[in-house]
């Protein structure tokens, strides 16, 4: 196997035993991105010095057996979504409002990343400020599906989802506000995590919408995951919505299989909108869940419907307000640099939060957030977690839908209401129908990560999907 | 619901074209008839919800820090003098 | 049919928008160092108050603190549940774009304060906010120093009650006494750090000298800008009043807008922005949790503020028996107050009346940067002319003297003029600070 191919706690293991070094691991992920990077244009910037420069010191590091232990992800190439400001490295949150600026600080989640010793590879394409489901609203040009490369590959996070999938680095970070991981992570055979709202600082990442931007990550398998989440997950004094709930070890769990689990289907999630392959896929995993020993027990969340209508008038209005510091006064470019997707969230935003239309709208939609947030404790009441299909399409050809916005913001039916609620998603591969990846999320309550992982581990190592690999 | 695109895009300091501004009238009036769903929901004695955290009386001390050098806080603008942000003024009288 | 020219009286109805800058050591949602005053420009910034990608607001608990105890001061209720909200609108010295504020929890509610005539000013509400950059202008371009972008604010918005610009003055100077009194903010008007901002406009109360009903609220509002002092102040608020009484009096409404003060001229001109542009959007700032009070806290708070100036006032005026004049000038400042009471503690041991030390203080100009209460107060010992010696008690006690020492008079009478040391010393101890001089022309006098 190459050594870019490698997971988390592969590559741990082998840099531990001496097998190989930093050096050559992360030259081996640089080499995939030299290859293939043209084509799939997973990457806006790829920071090769400082990962060679960074993997040297790692080996030096490595050398000696307690920092080893210390340093969690030491010597481990990572890619970062282009929204996490990077000191002294391009941020351009894939537009060309920010196409040269350059940061003067670090994210929190970047220093946590870092001081846990691992490789910062280059920071990934996205849809330009995360608007987007498909990775095609970039304006430094989409991002294709490795598995498929007429195919999207899923957005915002599709750079990030790409690199790992396609094997350019060992993991790499994304943001979820309405999706935004679980849907590529499903279009791209990877494991995708969203934590809970507050679980992982959000400063220094470029906002989207402030109540329900969820600060993630992308791996190979649901191990990898969990101890990612380890270094990221925490209270930090510079974002003031963090949670101050002590940062367990989130691989505790993960060989307790799910016997006896509770786990609900919400039937609103698996209706005729379903496309018929992906229906189908859905309902073998659910037998595989039975068979694993859980409990299926089906689960209604009646306000569903509305989560897209809720989710299109908060997080716009968020953005519209968040958008704002963009004038290029202080830095980037001025306004006219937007693009469409951009433009028309600010506008949608500003319209909402307008005068003689925010209660019939902002309002009403924070009103209905309440009720979807109660469908959700409600469900938790009777189940341990929810597991549901992430899309309710396979993933579209690019082009498809990028002339009709609403068509596009339907994609996220599934997945809105988990942040409109602030609960955690872990997305994994449930198997592939005619070439394409499809996938799943286990939903749980705010702060039920260890569960998650739990329940993602039991059906991964029942199903190992993860084994197929792109042909590139 | 037919939305004032030049209004709103005034508000929000957008500088539209002409041509945009039809275009972007017709996507986003199509995506608040959307939105119309929502009067469908019976909202008379619920609460809105604008936090999920539940956190409360989350503040810090009165200590300071460093700050950013003057070269850093400008690193990112050529339009700059005398260690000043320079930008063309907006008229008042 | 009634030919007869209408003659209508205006009343002014006044209200008052003041911000006052707080001494935090911090910003209000950063670190930075909001003692920006003569700094270098763009010295105190970081990624929050420069409102660079990615950076998040964290609020300053003792900025919160202080401008409760505003509130207080300001006999405000406290809010048990109060929130952030975002204020949206465009301007160079906004780098976010928004303004960090409080729409409709803020922190403390209807107050007021008393005036000297026993009219009380209503306050609506004290919030807090974030302060803006600092502009100046040069040519056709602004130049933007982002120091003080981020120092917190507290607003103090009043209630429309104010009927002249007298008592616009005599608020600010209350306000601005009890804001130094908390030392919370030096509230200096030449450095920025209380600015006020009046609306002016008049109501009908006569016509043809009857009175009208008194709900008549004035059709429009002009807020005044730009003024930095209380003369100022009161010179815009009369031009105002003056300007619209001109316009009413040609039938016709003033225009509601904004107007500055321009110093030059001494005039208000109206400040051409269209005002129709500020929706502002309020919403709940995201990402700043709520803030909630339980009664304990804010009796803690109230606990630890100083005696506020109208307190003291009353206290002096009992405690030293000091006319109210002497008392008010004493506790102008707080400062001078607190010398003044150091100064009468010391002073006791030597039997000085408080109101000597008032009078001293007062009037003597004392530079208390340099001289000790204690100092003075041995100053006042030594000092020569003293002016409270009655001078009936002073004839009484020199002839009880005499009386008691028949051997020293008739030792002075037959030329031992030395022994009057020794008498003036007898009389002296009943007169420990009288001068000596006075003592001794009574007893020269009595002895002739």
């Amino acid at each position: 196997m190459k050594l870019n191919e490698l997971t988390i706690k592969e590559a741990k293991g082998g840099l531990k035993s001496k097998k190989f070094s930093s050096v050559e691991l992360t030259k081996a992920c640089l080499e995939q991105i030299k290859k293939h990077n043209k084509d799939l244009n997973a990457f806006i910037t790829v920071t090769e010095k400082e990962a060679l420069d960074s993997a040297r010191k790692a080996d030096d590091l490595a050398s000696q057996d307690q920092v080893l232990e210390a340093k969690s992800l030491l010597g481990i190439p990572i890619a970062l979504k282009d929204l996490f400001s990077t000191k002294g490295i391009k941020t351009t949150a894939a537009s060309n409002v920010l196409k040269d600026y350059i940061p003067q600080y670090d994210a929190a989640v970047v220093k946590k990343i870092k001081d846990a010793g691992a490789i910062i590879i280059g920071k990934t394409n996205c849809d330009a400020w995360a608007h987007g489901s498909s990775g095609e609203n970039s304006d430094f040009g989409p991002t294709k599906n490795p598995w498929d490369k007429e195919y999207v590959p899923g957005g915002s996070s599709s750079g990030s989802a790409v690199s790992v999938a396609s094997d350019m680095c060992i993991a790499s970070t994304g943001t979820d506000t309405g999706g935004s991981i679980r849907l590529p992570a499903s279009f791209n055979n990877v494991v995708g995590l969203k934590p809970t709202y507050g679980r992982v600082s959000r400063y220094g990442i470029i906002a989207m919408a402030s109540s329900l931007d969820s600060i993630g990550h992308f791996t190979k398998t649901v191990e990898d995951s969990a101890l990612f989440f380890n270094v990221t997950a925490g209270q930090d004094k510079m974002d003031a919505t963090t949670l101050p709930n002590p940062v367990e070890d989130f691989t505790k769990d993960l060989n307790k299989g799910i016997k006896g689990l509770k786990i609900g289907i919400p039937k609103e999630f698996v209706t005729s909108d379903l496309d018929n392959e992906a229906k189908e896929k859905f309902e073998e995993t659910v037998k595989t869940f039975a068979n694993l020993g859980a409990e299926i027990i089906e689960i209604s969340l009646p306000y569903t419907e509305y989560g897209i209508a809720a989710y299109y008038i908060i997080q716009p209005s968020e953005v519209s307000s968040n958008l704002a510091r963009y004038d290029g006064i202080r830095y980037g470019n001025d306004r006219s640099y937007f693009g469409d997707e951009a433009k028309r969230r600010i506008m949608l935003g500003t319209f909402t939060l307008s005068s003689g239309y925010y209660d019939a709208y902002y309002k009403k939609a924070m009103a209905v957030r309440t009720l979807i947030i109660k469908d959700f404790n409600d469900a938790f009441q009777k189940v341990d977690a929810l597991i549901s299909p992430v899309c309710p399409t396979l993933p579209w050809k690019l082009g498809e839908k990028i002339n009709d916005p609403i068509k596009m913001y339907m994609s996220d039916v599934l997945t809105v209401t988990a942040n409109l609620a602030g609960i955690p998603g872990l997305s994994l591969p449930i198997g592939f129908i005619d070439g394409l990846p499809v996938g799943m999320q286990i939903l749980g309550p705010q702060l039920s990560e260890v569960k998650l992982f739990q329940i993602g581990y039991a059906y991964e190592q029942a199903t190992q999907w993860r084994k197929q690999k792109p042909a590139l | 619901m037919k939305i004032n695109v030049v209004h709103v895009a005034k508000l929000a300091n957008l500088p539209l074209k002409k041509d945009e501004e039809k275009k972007f009238e017709k996507q986003l009036s199509e995506i608040l008839n959307y939105f119309e769903t929502l009067k469908e929901v019976d909202t008379k004695n619920v609460e809105t919800t604008s936090q999920v955290t539940e956190l409360e009386n989350v503040v810090r001390d009165d200590e300071s820090t460093l700050s950013l050098s003057q070269e850093e806080a400008l690193s990112n603008v050529k339009n700059q003098h005398d260690g000043l942000f320079k930008v063309k003024a907006i008229l008042t009288e | 049919m009634n030919n007869e020219p209408l003659t209508i009286n205006y009343e002014p109805v006044i209200g008052l928008e003041v911000h006052v800058e707080l001494k935090t050591k911090s910003k209000m949602f950063c670190s930075c160092s909001a003692d920006y005053f003569g700094q270098k420009p763009n010295t105190h910034t970081c990624p929050v108050c420069l409102g660079s990608p990615g950076a998040l607001p964290v609020p300053n608990g003792k900025a919160i603190d202080w401008c409760v105890m505003i509130g207080l001061a300001l006999n405000c209720k406290i809010a048990n549940f109060s929130k952030f909200d975002r204020k949206n609108y465009f301007y160079p010295d906004l780098p976010k774009g928004y303004q960090i504020s409080q729409y409709d929890q803020p922190f403390c509610l209807k107050g007021f304060i008393t005036l000297s005539n026993g009219k009380k000013i209503g306050i609506t509400r004290v919030h807090m906010e974030e302060d803006t950059a600092k502009l100046t202008h040069q040519g056709e371009n602004s130049l933007i120093d982002f120091n003080r972008s981020g120092v917190p604010l507290v607003e103090i918005v009043t209630e429309p009650d104010f009927e002249n610009a007298k008592e616009v003055i005599e608020y600010l100077k209350k306000l601005q006494q009890i804001v130094r009194y908390l030392d919370v903010s030096d509230a200096d008007m030449e450095k920025g750090n209380m600015r006020l901002e009046p609306n002016i406009s008049l109501r009908e109360i006569t016509m043809n000298n009857e009175l009208l009903t008194i709900n008549n609220l004035p059709k429009y509002k002009v807020e005044v800008k730009n003024i930095n002092s209380f003369r100022f102040a009161e010179k815009a608020i009369e031009y105002e009043i003056r300007r619209q009484t001109e316009i009413l009096s040609e039938n016709k409404t003033p225009v509601q807008e904004t107007r500055g003060w321009d110093e030059d001229k001494q005039k208000t001109v109206s400040q051409r922005i269209k005002e129709e542009a500020n929706d502002y959007r309020y919403f709940p700032e995201p990402d700043i949790p709520p803030i909630r009070f339980t009664q304990n806290q804010i009796r803690q708070l109230a606990d630890q503020m100083p005696e506020l100036p109208d307190a003291k006032l009353a206290r002096l005026i009992k405690e030293y028996n000091l006319s109210k004049y002497d008392a008010e000038i004493l506790t102008r400042e707080k400062e001078m107050t607190d010398y003044f009471e150091e100064a009468v503690k010391v002073g006791k041991t030597f039997k000085i009346n408080p109101k000597q030390i008032a009078n001293t203080v007062i009037n003597k100009k004392i530079d208390m940067n340099n001289i000790l209460p204690a100092e003075l107060v041995k100053n006042i010992v030594n000092f020569k002319k003293t002016d409270d010696i009655d001078e009936n008690k002073l004839q009484e006690i020199t002839d009880k003297v005499i009386k008691e020492n028949q051997k020293a008079i008739n030792d002075y009478k037959s030329g031992k003029v030395q022994v009057i040391g020794f008498l003036i010393g007898k009389v002296k101890q009943h007169f420990p600070t009288a001068d000596s001089n006075q003592i001794k022309t009574a007893l020269e006098k009595k002895l002739k």
